[in-house]
């Protein structure tokens, strides 16, 4: 990305002062309006903006359902059917937070393919692409969390089963789950420990999130062609470009969600969360949040011992393993290009390891028996070599097409193909170095 | 005075490894509680032990208590049940340890060692599938002890685990007999 000196006059005499003394419009005008954005971005690239809303809308509707919500494990489920009843616009806003957790997720599942897709975690973006991978696991604590608090019996039995993985850990694995639980099963000062680290790490997730979007604006970002910004021709203004599509983009994705919300605001979760949570009494099957399935068909995949490693903790090992897969992803690609546009080979494989994540999805959902505990076993080796053999090895034997020269020429060459319903306009006009 | 002649390592290199480690030290001091404060408190801790009256129950009924927050099942094992305990061969065991925390942790989980000495019609035993923590079914299963619904793990009358994906016999927990109708768990 061109690093041109900032372009913003204040226009008043205010504007000035303040400039002179803390330039804040001047940080939001060189991010936010003269920004250039590489001019062929496609829909995939509005799922930063719809994560930034869909963050912020969990942190409102958090806030104030934490007025009427209360953390005790007496009253936890009793007030939470208050917020459903008694508690004004409270439906509204507790069935916003809940879908609004799902959505989150759909958004960032979008965000983290888009990616892989088009190998924006290639130099220079792995830092950028770790902070995201940053955001995910605390987004899948903050989930995790807020699951347990209505006090229903998925979220008692989901905690157990969770806090249960730490105690597969050889020697210090009880200390550490009596540690997260606050005694020796899931009790009130779980609930109680949960809410408040439910109510922070959101904030957190915010942090990581401004050090993601710096990252982001010293690298600029990536395009569906994976070739770096090379002229000013290559770009457009990120106001009104590329705020419009954005704004487009969630529209449409808020229009699905409040479909949700209004029409089928339990499709998403598990009718057992509405029976109160009994430590006495398992649900027949107890899955997590869709969510996490495909990580939970992975824990339940390792049936077998591994060596040394008992089935429990190779289970969990796995499971946390296919997590840390993506932070490894920027070193375990080797292939030079970054977008599978140019990669056919990358590109079959990267749908059938969306097939296969999904598979997996699937599989967690099923009970661990009979033919699903093989099938997932299967799933759960493609998705290993999908990191470990076949970003490494494609790389080395792959022959990519030709890649164009630059992101203008990509751009003219498709509207060409389209029978071309873009004249080449100004912007098109031989390489201007800026 | 030249630079050559201050000593290697001088008083400064001393200072700042010392002020290095008081720091470190200070600072894990001030982490340590705010550690600590997550651990069971005292309250969670005071209720380790529950006393339970098994005067009423008859061979082959068992009762389930709450201790810890999770359920502990005293059962009055029928004289089939026991034959059936002591038929096991060892060598079949998935989990050969008896996991009875009155015990050596090296005791072979013999149909003995899973109870108490003079006691064996009276399993006594934390409810809990070792696989993720569930609640398994009393009498059932193919071995007519113990069954977990949720992955499918089968145990058998002592509490063996004989099947599915849990790695580990059910746990005993410490518990002693202090009348002949009066049990102490913890």
């Amino acid at each position: 990305m061109s690093e041109g000196h900032s372009t913003y006059t204040p226009k008043t005499g205010i504007g000035r002062w303040f400039d002179a003394r803390m330039p804040l419009p001047r940080l939001v005008y060189d991010s936010f309006v003269a920004y250039p954005v590489p001019r062929n971005l496609n829909y995939a690239w509005t799922f930063g903006g719809i994560l930034a809303i869909m963050l912020t809308a969990q942190m409102l509707t958090g806030i104030v359902l934490a007025m009427h919500y209360a953390a005790d494990s007496t009253l936890a489920f009793d007030s939470v059917e208050k917020i459903m009843r008694d508690v004004n616009s409270g439906w509204l806003l507790r069935y916003m937070h809940s879908n609004g957790a799902s959505f989150f997720f759909v958004a960032v599942y979008i965000h983290i393919f888009r990616g892989l897709y088009y190998g924006s975690y290639k130099a220079p973006r792995e830092l950028l692409w770790i902070l995201g991978c940053i955001i995910y696991l605390l987004m899948m604590a903050t989930g995790f969390m807020g699951y347990v608090l209505p006090w229903g019996q998925m979220s008692f039995w989901g905690a157990t089963v969770i806090t249960g993985f730490f105690s597969a850990i050889p020697l210090v694995g009880d200390w550490i789950q009596q540690l997260l639980l606050g005694g020796f099963a899931v009790d009130n000062p779980t609930l109680n420990r949960f809410f408040s680290l439910h109510y922070l790490l959101p904030f957190m997730i915010a942090g990581v999130v401004v050090l993601h979007i710096w990252a982001l604006h010293v690298v600029g970002q990536s395009n569906p062609t994976g070739i770096e910004v090379k002229s000013k021709t290559d770009t457009v203004a990120f106001t009104p470009y590329a705020t419009i599509k954005d704004a487009f983009g969630m529209l449409v994705f808020l229009f699905i969600f409040a479909y949700f919300v209004f029409y089928l605001p339990n499709f998403l979760g598990h009718p057992d969360n509405y029976v109160v949570a009994d430590p006495l009494k398992t649900p027949a099957h107890i899955v997590p949040e869709w969510y996490f399935l495909p990580f939970y068909a992975i824990l339940r995949a390792i049936t077998f011992n591994i060596g040394p490693i008992n089935s429990k903790l190779g289970g969990v090992l796995a499971m946390f393993g296919s997590i840390a897969m993506l932070f490894l992803v920027p070193w375990l690609d080797t292939s030079k290009v970054r977008s599978a546009v140019y990669r056919p080979w990358y590109k079959l494989f990267f749908w059938l390891f969306v097939i296969d994540a999904v598979l997996l999805g699937w599989l967690g959902s099923q009970p661990a028996e009979g033919s699903y505990v093989f099938m997932a076993q299967m799933a759960t080796l493609f998705y290993f070599a999908f990191f470990l053999v076949v970003l490494p090895v494609l790389g080395l034997i792959e022959t990519p097409r030709r890649l164009p020269n630059s992101i203008t020429e990509a751009v003219l060459e498709k509207n060409k193909g389209s029978g071309g319903g873009h004249p080449a306009r100004a912007t098109a006009a031989p390489e201007t170095k800026g | 005075m030249s630079a050559t002649d201050i000593q290697d390592p001088n008083r400064r290199d001393f200072l700042y490894v010392a002020t290095g480690m008081a720091a470190v030290v200070g600072a894990g001091a001030v982490a340590w509680p705010f550690i600590d404060q997550m651990r069971p408190d005292a309250s969670t801790l005071a209720l380790a032990s529950v006393e339970v009256d098994v005067s009423s129950l008859t061979p082959g009924t068992s009762l389930v208590v709450k201790w810890r927050g999770k359920p502990v099942v005293v059962r009055n094992r029928t004289e089939q049940e026991m034959k059936d305990g002591e038929a096991v061969n060892l060598a079949q065991l998935k989990d050969p340890l008896a996991r009875n925390a009155n015990l050596p942790a090296d005791a072979p989980a013999t149909d003995a060692n899973r109870t108490m000495p003079g006691k064996e019609a009276w399993m006594v035993m934390v409810q809990v599938c070792t696989h993720l923590g569930c609640i398994p079914l009393g009498q059932e299963g193919e071995f007519g002890g113990w069954f977990c619904p949720c992955h499918g793990s089968v145990y058998d009358t002592a509490g063996r685990v004989r099947g599915g994906p849990a790695p580990e016999n059910m746990s005993v927990p410490v518990f002693q007999f202090i009348s002949d109708t009066k049990i102490r768990i913890g």
